[in-house]
């Protein structure tokens, strides 16, 4: 699949940033005033921006408010629907915080629960597709998707302790998800032998494409390059996203300065990594319809 | 409305016959003439007449090469359309409702009004039916000429989808695969007409009818496949004349046949 800049932004940052917003809403830290104005200020920035960043790749980005409309069928409607929720809610709960000095308990889970829930709809919209089997893998991509939002959200937040065992258990899953996904498309038992139904008289070789330019299929759906480099961003990526930051937070060090330059470095760290991460998720994933097309 | 109807009164579509498409294309071009010419927003190309030109196709035809265990390598000519599936999983993905499955004839459909071209109904499709066009920011697929085949502007003969008027070889017919009594449901039943990618539980409503198996020669006995081979028996077995004179005279050369 082709890695859109504008998606690859979008699922980093917002995971980043809903992930925050679910431990800002369960009060870690129970942050108040003007401490609490800038955890919020960055939370809403990711969040927000991840979401206006996925409007980019739209043919039609004014007329996205109706994709609020069929949360009933369509996973993108209900990952809209989610977040909107989540951020209202949150606002709520920021402005009592900031403003009033009181938090409102019940607000911040029911926050908490909808930001953890937009993520989930995000990692459905990919999930659901059968048409790619590496993405077609549940409860793993979810899964993927919520260790690694609540991964960075811990670090965001600065909860030390959780963001230990979430980083272990998001690279624990990112390597449970490459290590299935690379049988996923043999698995699906989807070839050019089922495309065509071909299959039972002979072996099957695509011969001619129908036009000897490319299209909108090829470009989006047959993205082939950097797949060859996929084993060295893996490394990247994995290094980055889980072990950098692993090894900020278990170094023992002493002075607050030095402390939150490490916790600095991990975030950044880890971001990146993710990024990274994300990018293999789009370049990796191989869509059934290159074997129309002879490739993968 | 992005979710599928629980039945459709008909189940308009097509069967394609790869036994006699010859890959001429002409479904290609009438399609994309007719789809840029009517219904909703044409199918724009993109550096149409630059070094790398592409465009917007609601019907494409691929070529394969099927190569049995014994015997010769057969070319398939393969047209590839929506195939306006029961279980469209691009009609349940929508966000906004612009695809949707009509009730009354089955046919998938974009209403372009509400589309945003977010691409994800192109992502689900296993077919590759759906085209974004660059142009309109909006997503085209097949409509099945649904501006054509109850088009009482038109006469009679042409209220079939331009692909199927098109085709010179008879590769494509159009009808109700929801009735068993349709001519198309009884040329489904009589050649075995079979579904792209049934593992994907899309439950396609057009149908592929398989090749027809290649006569082949039963034997090396040249008078089991032409009746009229012993009457064909060559007339002279030695070149007489000059030719004969110029064959013998090569033969005598070093290397030639003694």
């Amino acid at each position: 699949m082709h890695p859109a800049p504008s998606v690859i932004v979008f699922t980093t940052l917002s995971g980043l940033g809903f992930g925050l917003l679910f431990f800002l809403g369960l009060g870690m830290p129970a942050a108040r005033g003007m401490v609490a104005f800038v955890f919020y200020a960055i939370a809403f920035g990711l969040a927000v921006g991840g979401l206006l960043a996925s409007t980019l790749h739209l043919g039609r980005p004014e007329r996205a408010w109706k994709a609020f409309s069929q949360w009933r069928s369509s996973w993108l409607s209900r990952e809209g629907c989610c977040a909107v929720a989540a951020l209202l809610t949150m606002a709520v709960h920021a402005i009592s915080a900031i403003f009033f000095d009181h938090p409102l308990a019940l607000v911040g889970i029911a926050g908490a629960v909808l930001s953890v829930g937009t993520v989930f709809t995000t990692s459905m919209i990919y999930t659901q597709l059968k048409t790619v089997p590496r993405w077609n893998m549940f409860p793993l991509t979810p899964a993927l998707f919520l260790t690694l939002s609540l991964a960075g959200g811990a670090l965001l937040a600065g909860q030390d302790g959780q963001a230990i065992w979430l980083l272990i258990l998001a690279g624990g899953t990112l390597l449970a998800y490459w290590y299935q996904g690379d049988s996923a498309f043999s698995d699906s038992g989807t070839t050019l032998a089922t495309a065509t139904g071909l299959g039972g008289r002979g072996e099957v070789r695509a011969f001619e494409p129908p036009h000897t330019g490319s299209n909108y299929l090829l470009r989006e759906m047959v993205h082939q390059v950097g797949r060859k480099h996929s084993r060295r961003l893996r490394w990247i990526g994995f290094t980055l996203a889980i072990i950098v930051p692993l090894l900020c937070l278990l170094i023992p060090v002493t002075g607050l300065a030095l402390k939150h330059s490490l916790a600095a470095v991990a975030v950044l760290a880890h971001m990146v990594g993710v990024a990274c991460t994300r990018w293999l998720f789009f370049a990796e994933a191989e869509h059934v319809v290159g074997l129309y097309y002879g490739k993968r | 409305m992005t979710e599928l109807p629980a039945a459709t009164q008909r189940s308009m579509g097509l069967v394609i016959d790869l036994d006699t498409c010859v890959g001429c294309q002409a479904c290609v071009i009438s399609c994309k003439g007719w789809n840029t010419e009517n219904y909703g927003a044409p199918l724009s190309d993109q550096d149409a007449y630059g070094a790398a030109p592409s465009g917007s196709f609601l019907n494409r035809v691929h070529s394969y090469e099927v190569q049995p265990e014994q015997g010769q390598a057969q070319l398939i000519h393969f047209p590839k359309s929506c195939l306006h599936c029961e279980d469209a999983p691009c009609v349940t993905v929508c966000p906004t409702g612009a695809s949707y499955k009509r009730v009354e004839d089955g046919i998938v459909l974009v209403n372009e009004s509400d589309c945003i071209g977010c691409g994800l109904c192109a992502w689900s499709c296993p077919y590759g039916a759906r085209e974004l066009d660059l142009a309109a920011g909006v997503m085209k697929k097949c409509t099945l000429c649904v501006d054509r085949i109850y088009n009482e502007n038109l006469p009679e003969e042409d209220r079939i989808p331009t692909c199927v008027r098109s085709c010179p070889s008879g590769a494509r017919h159009f009808g109700d695969l929801g009735d068993p009594d349709s001519e198309v449901s009884a040329l489904v039943a009589d050649r075995g007409g079979m579904d792209l990618m049934p593992e994907m539980g899309t439950r396609p409503v057009n149908k592929y009818l398989p090749p027809r198996p290649k006569d082949r020669l039963a034997g090396n006995n040249p008078q089991d496949i032409d009746l009229l081979a012993p009457l064909l028996s060559p007339v002279a077995t030695d070149a007489a004349g000059f030719l004969g004179w110029l064959d013998r005279a090569l033969d005598k050369l070093p290397g030639g046949e003694r």
